[in-house]
């Protein structure tokens, strides 16, 4: 009996083929050189601890009392030993925990109670109780569907607590983005905002969304490709952090509900143009925006943004690859695929971002939007500036990463 | 407008039959004639059943021998089983209502005409709008299916609406019907135990309370107004919300492995996972109702969420674990108000 207490090795039976009296020779061995049989002894009787503090080891190792029975009840069962596990008498269970356990003295549970509060006041801070009942509270409304989406699929509490919550330090620490003319956006009331579109992954989207929630309180509402909202996942999280299908129709009714509408009207000629070409504005698409802008009769705000051209160099492109995927390219820089995942990592560029003068379309008559010559002056004269305003940035700014 | 005359078409189901005892109920219409191939599987009230098939020309007869005057179409059936096949489905859908329409055409007393059809008719793919106003068109054209009949039977009442301007045609495309009793491909995949979605993919749903469908086609035969109009309860609400408020496990799938599950579910008569279901679960569709307050003049009594929250309390829970958890753990922290708390970041580093 002595013996077989010193084998903990999973075996449930009497350990090796041995003669029932004596362990085989080669569970000897396993059992390695702690063969005491007169060591096991003296701790049985002699310190029996408290048994609160066994119940705590006993959670934290609970493979030596498996291994037990078989010494106390060798002819038990298999699947039944943990039953007479659970009424064996205290006295009887604690001691072989002590033999194994002699090394790491059991933390006492109001240890663990204190522990647990000072990790809560860490995290929460003082008020921890009201915080963590806070975030109960919103764990639970997350786990019973109890919030509201509006009509575009936007779920404001998730934007706000996880989304922009995440893209905040990469937007802060890493892009160390500068904002200029903030005041230009519209406190209140519908305005479109134009951005020009680069950097091989549409990152910068996320970080104007990122950077007018911070510094006008108010959610951009992006209109998207697609291809979006043709890619799992990307697709739904769009919807859920406010984005929408660039098309007609969505655009005005964001616009007359007197959202904050994003557009990047160059798309994937913008952002998937070459490192050569960078700064270098492509075509405005078809103009669609301004006819949404002329028609909700909200102002267009341009927005440049220096930095977003050098996060993915993009120096090569594979098309037949991009045909078959279905996808407009598959980008090639200077570390991807080279690196692999590791190449996934933007590069650090330092991002300005300007918000320029308002253009007012309230003062076009009713039918502007159905002349194509004007709508394509004020597209040409949005574009304009953008291209102005990122020619002056680019040569304000020292370097790219600083 | 009294001491009118109103026919219904498709009263062996529920939907129709409770719709037909909530006309023949209204003060203004006389009586109401319950038509299908199969009689009603309960209690018809005041309503007068002929049996009559509307795939051939009796029911010209019918109409003119009970001098109908309103004619309420709601036998565009969604679901192959019940009607013995697709092909059965398809004949029942369009033919029957080509023929429903001649016969109107040839009704000298016809002075109205009530369609229910449904928002399926937009389609659902990527390239759609957030919320369908009435005059667009899916921008996938349905090929095959249920939505592909109701493409045709729209088409077919179109073309009746301008040979007999005089008659005033209603067209009523309906979210999804739900509620306690409504058999549907929708409910009956809401009544799944483990429910299956499509992976990365969180469409956005509308729903209509079945008290609510009835109450817009009475609505319609009473206002008549001509035009085509969508209903569906206010709001929109997600996949994955609905399946939290259901409290039941979801099993994402990737999109190609759901449609597959989709036939196995249709052979083993637990679900109907139709093309155009499938698509719905993908993308997910909304409608714009601004028609509906404006011009129709109805006001759905049950938001979206209201429907499907009346739908859902009727189910048993299979999972909603963690939440139960939660709120044990609920139980034992001080109270805070239900409203949105202060600002938190998820790190919860900020505020201390």
């Amino acid at each position: 009996m002595g013996d077989a207490e010193i084998i903990p090795i999973g075996t449930r039976g009497r350990p090796g083929r041995g003669t029932g009296t004596r362990p085989s020779a080669a569970a000897r061995n396993l059992a390695g050189k702690s063969r005491p049989t007169p060591k096991s002894e003296p701790p049985r009787e002699e310190q029996p601890p408290p048994p609160a503090e066994a119940r705590a080891e006993k959670a934290a190792a609970p493979h030596p009392p498996t291994a037990e029975p078989p010494a106390t009840e060798p002819v038990l069962p298999l699947g039944e030993d943990v039953v007479p596990l659970a009424t064996l008498p205290p006295s009887a269970l604690t001691p072989r925990l002590e033999v194994s356990e002699r090394e790491q003295p059991g933390i006492p549970v109001g240890d663990w109670l204190a522990a647990v509060q000072a990790a809560a006041r860490e995290v929460f801070g003082e008020q921890w109780e009201h915080q963590l009942a806070h975030f109960l509270a919103f764990l639970r409304r997350r786990l019973t569907g109890d919030y509201v989406v509006d009509e575009f699929g936007f779920d404001p509490e998730i934007t706000e607590r996880f989304f922009l919550a995440t893209l905040r330090p990469i937007a802060q620490k890493w892009f160390r983005i500068e904002v200029r003319g903030a005041e230009n956006i519209p406190a209140e009331g519908g305005a479109l905002i134009v951005s020009n579109h680069s950097g091989t992954v549409p990152v910068d989207a996320l970080m104007t969304m990122v950077s007018v929630h911070d510094h006008t309180d108010r959610y951009l509402r992006a209109l998207g490709a697609d291809l979006v909202f043709r890619l799992p996942f990307v697709g739904a999280v769009a919807r859920k952090g406010g984005a929408t299908l660039a098309c007609a129709e969505d655009a005005e009714r964001m616009l007359a509900g007197g959202e904050l509408v994003g557009v990047w009207p160059e798309g994937f000629k913008g952002i998937g143009k070459p490192y050569s070409q960078r700064y270098k504005l492509q075509r405005f698409g078809r103009g669609g925006f301004v006819s949404a802008a002329l028609r909700t009769q909200v102002p267009i705000v341009p927005l440049s943004v220096v930095g977003a051209e050098e996060i993915y160099p993009l120096v090569g492109n594979v098309p037949a690859l991009a045909r078959l995927l279905g996808v407009p390219y598959i980008p090639i820089t200077p570390l991807f695929p080279l690196l692999g995942p590791l190449g996934m990592v933007p590069l650090p560029s330092k991002w300005l971002l300007e918000f320029g003068e308002p253009i007012r379309t309230d003062e076009y008559d009713e039918g502007a939007a159905e002349d194509p010559m004007l709508v394509f002056n004020v597209t040409d004269q949005v574009r304009e500036t953008i291209q102005q305003t990122l020619y002056s940035l680019l040569m304000q700014r020292e370097s790219v990463f600083k | 407008m009294s001491g009118r005359t109103v026919l219904v078409t498709g009263v062996s189901r529920d939907l129709g039959r409770t719709c037909a005892r909530s006309l023949a109920n209204d003060p203004s219409v006389e009586r109401v004639i319950g038509v299908d191939v199969m009689p009603p599987r309960g209690d018809i009230g005041d309503v007068q059943f002929v049996r009559a098939d509307i795939r051939n020309p009796v029911i010209a007869k019918v109409i003119a021998r009970e001098d109908v005057d309103t004619v309420v179409h709601m036998s565009v059936i969604a679901t192959p089983g019940s009607a013995g096949g697709r092909g059965t489905m398809k004949e029942l859908n369009v033919i029957g209502t080509m023929q429903l329409l001649a016969a109107c055409q040839k009704s000298e007393s016809l002075r109205q005409l009530v369609v229910k059809s449904t928002t399926t008719v937009y389609g659902a793919s990527n390239r759609d709008p957030a919320m369908f106003t009435e005059d667009l068109e899916p921008r996938r054209p349905a090929r095959n299916g249920y939505a592909k009949d109701v493409a045709e039977v729209e088409a077919y009442v179109r073309g009746f609406a301008r040979r007999r301007p005089d008659v005033t045609v209603t067209l009523l495309r309906c979210a999804n019907v739900i509620g306690p009793r409504v058999v549907s491909p929708v409910t009956s995949y809401f009544r799944l135990p483990v429910i299956p979605t499509v992976l990365g993919f969180d469409p956005r749903l509308q729903f209509l309370h079945e008290h609510d469908l009835n109450r817009v086609l009475r609505h319609a035969v009473n206002a008549g107004v001509h035009g085509t109009f969508n209903v569906a309860g206010d709001g929109v609400l997600m996949l994955s919300q609905a399946l939290r408020r259901l409290q039941r496990p979801g099993v994402p799938l990737p999109g190609f492995a759901f449609g597959g599950l989709g036939s196995a579910l249709r052979s083993a008569r637990f679900a109907d996972l139709s093309p155009e279901l499938v698509a719905f679960l993908t993308y997910g569709r909304g409608v714009d109702t601004t028609r509906m307050r404006a011009e129709l003049g109805f006001e759905p009594r049950y938001s979206t969420a209201e429907a499907f929250g009346e739908f859902a309390s009727t189910l048993p829970p299979t999972g909603g674990r963690t939440e139960r958890v939660l709120g044990a753990v609920a139980e034992r922290l001080p109270e805070v108000e239900p409203d949105r708390p202060p600002a938190l970041t998820v790190a919860g580093g900020t505020d201390g």
